[in-house]
């Protein structure tokens, strides 16, 4: 197993800051799969994480000028690790005005991911600093865990309005309930509702834009096209665990589509360049 | 709640027809809701808040320990549509709540959030439409039983001190109150100290004296030295009306209860005042005890 990759660009290092400090926002532990070209960070469906589940992929040519990597064996060219996405902010945060950044897997008391940053300075001597993440190497046999989730069947998908919008919103929310019903249906209106005893609160957004799904892409016995347009498809979810989600958008997404599988979860899929990012959180029972 | 679930997911919910409208006991809008809220976080120290609607404004009430009373006024002209169908309307609602409903999309400017409030008489709930960039938000609050509020019965022929100032000098003076000190003594009085907040904590006595010769002091008219302590948990809460107001006005009549008025400006330039009176904690045995 070997990783090592070199950056040069700060804008490079800035955009991969961003990320990082978008998936932190969103887990605490995560999984890195690293592929020929691609890195993911990952967030299994476990019951242990509450239920939601992340994905998230970036093209390694978008960031890194060099990069190298032998997985376990040729034939499975991959690798897998857990890492605690705080400690790579942190590494990070000395690399806002960095002339190169390095970053490898290495062999020390425990397996590390090293962050190897080059800082400017005034006079001839180069500058280093040096961050040794550790990390846990996930075997082989236990891969499977960390596969990508399929697209769940959605009965109604709906651009999302802007994120910091709904952020204030949801904020106000979550001091009067604890759970947040967002529904949509496939006229551009979606709601967002909170009810308690003594109040009831929805937002409720027009004319939203409809995702550009092409005909052919969704079967014709899907979920969303035996649902009636008019029809509100909605999930009751953990008002933090959306925060989470709408907290964590440093990455000015280019599009948040969000996809409503009535009454059991509602699917976030975030457009950027070079970025895509699903999270999903599950629906809580009344 | 048929009508009110109607109100939210018809599909015509934003612009409620006429008729709907004149249905409403109280019906009033604003063109930005931190005119509303604002004022009221002066008074935001319980839960609990008291609204009287009467054609001349809306007054909200918060009490605590039956010892102080918090007023906030917002004249009828400070909203841009207000109709009331009845002489007055009173009902309970949860503060924390109706604040939050206020600054749902956010309470910072340059945003500016449309309100319309509605109220159909006792039992219903109190709803409010609140709309920003397209988005509108429907909120219904349950309202709750008024309550007898407290009569202080403070007229201002009975005040023997008052003085006027510049809110800015009090402001200092409440921020940095020692908080170990368990009574904040206010002494008002025609000659030397003439205007004097002290504290007596675990650290000491501390003594803050505005003379009425500042240029802080716009108003001085004292007849007599009065000193009173008041409990200064009761009166932490005015420190939130302080932070927001232009200027303030203290009174005392002469059973020593306090009055303090507070001119709030809001975002129109449009001038409402927050009102708290406190009852003195106990009388000093000597009226005219010096420090």
């Amino acid at each position: 197993m070997r990783f090592r990759t070199k950056v040069f660009n700060i804008d490079c290092i800035h955009h991969f800051t961003n990320v990082v400090n978008t998936i932190n926002k969103l887990l605490k532990k995560c999984t890195l799969r690293l592929t020929p070209d691609k890195l993911y960070f990952i967030l299994p469906d476990q019951v242990s994480n509450g239920g939601v589940s992340m994905w998230c992929e970036l093209k390694q040519a978008n960031f890194f000028d060099e990069y190298q990597m032998d997985g376990v064996s040729s034939e499975h060219n991959e690798i897998y690790m857990e890492i605690i996405a705080e400690n790579i902010v942190r590494a990070l945060k000395s690399a806002h005005n960095a002339k190169s950044m390095k970053i490898k897997l290495t062999k020390k008391q425990t397996p590390c991911l090293t962050v190897e940053i080059e800082l400017p300075s005034i006079n001839s001597s180069s500058r280093l600093v040096t961050h040794d993440i550790p990390v846990s190497v996930i075997p082989r046999r236990l891969w499977d865990e960390y596969q990508e989730p399929t697209m769940p069947e959605f009965h109604v998908s709906i651009c999302m309005p802007p994120l910091k919008t709904l952020k204030n919103i949801a904020e106000r929310m979550k001091n009067l309930s604890t759970y947040l019903t967002l529904s949509a249906n496939q006229e551009g209106d979606m709601v967002m509702k909170v009810e308690t005893e003594l109040v009831t609160v929805a937002t409720r957004f027009q004319n939203l834009e409809l995702p550009p799904f092409k005909d052919d892409d969704i079967a014709s016995q899907a979920p969303s096209k035996l649902w009636p347009p008019t029809e509100m498809a909605s999930a009751r979810v953990d008002i933090r665990k959306f925060l989470q989600f709408l907290a964590g958008q440093q990455i000015n997404p280019f599009k948040v589509i969000c996809n409503i599988v009535n009454q059991s979860a509602i699917h976030f899929f975030l457009i950027h360049d070079d970025i895509s990012l699903q999270y999903f959180i599950p629906a809580a029972s009344v | 709640m048929d009508k009110t679930n109607k109100l939210f997911f018809g599909t015509n919910m934003v612009l409620l027809t006429q008729n709907e409208e004149e249905r409403y006991a109280f019906n009033a809008n604003m063109n930005n809701a931190r005119n509303l809220s604002h004022i009221l976080k002066a008074i935001h120290f319980k839960d609990t808040a008291t609204v009287f609607v009467t054609e001349n404004g809306m007054k909200v009430t918060v009490e605590d320990a039956k010892c102080i009373q918090a007023n906030a006024f917002i004249q009828a002209q400070v909203f841009q549509d207000y109709i009331i169908r009845e002489d007055s309307i009173t009902f309970c609602i949860n503060l924390d709540i109706l604040q939050e409903c206020l600054s749902i999309f956010g309470s910072n400017p340059p945003s500016v959030t449309a309100m319309r409030m509605m109220y159909n008489g006792y039992g219903t709930p109190l709803v409010i439409t609140l709309e920003e960039d397209g988005a509108v938000t429907g909120c219904s609050i349950k309202t709750q039983e008024p309550d007898q509020t407290l009569d202080f019965e403070f007229s201002a022929a009975n005040v023997i001190n008052k003085v006027i100032m510049k809110a800015e000098c009090l402001k200092e003076a409440f921020n940095e109150l020692d908080v170990t000190s368990e009574v904040l003594q206010i002494t008002m009085s025609p000659d030397h100290p003439f205007f004097r907040l002290s504290t007596f904590g675990t650290l000491g006595q501390s003594h803050h004296d505005i003379p009425n010769t500042s240029d802080m002091v716009e108003f001085f008219e004292c007849n007599q030295t009065q000193s009173n302590r008041y409990r200064l948990s009761l009166l932490k809460p005015s420190v939130k009306a302080v932070n927001l107001a232009t200027k303030v006005c203290v009174r005392m009549d002469h059973r020593g209860f306090l009055s303090l008025q507070y001119m709030i400006k809001n975002e129109n330039g449009q001038i409402c005042f927050v009102e708290y009176y406190c009852c003195p904690d106990e009388e000093l045995e000597n009226n005219d005890n010096q420090f």
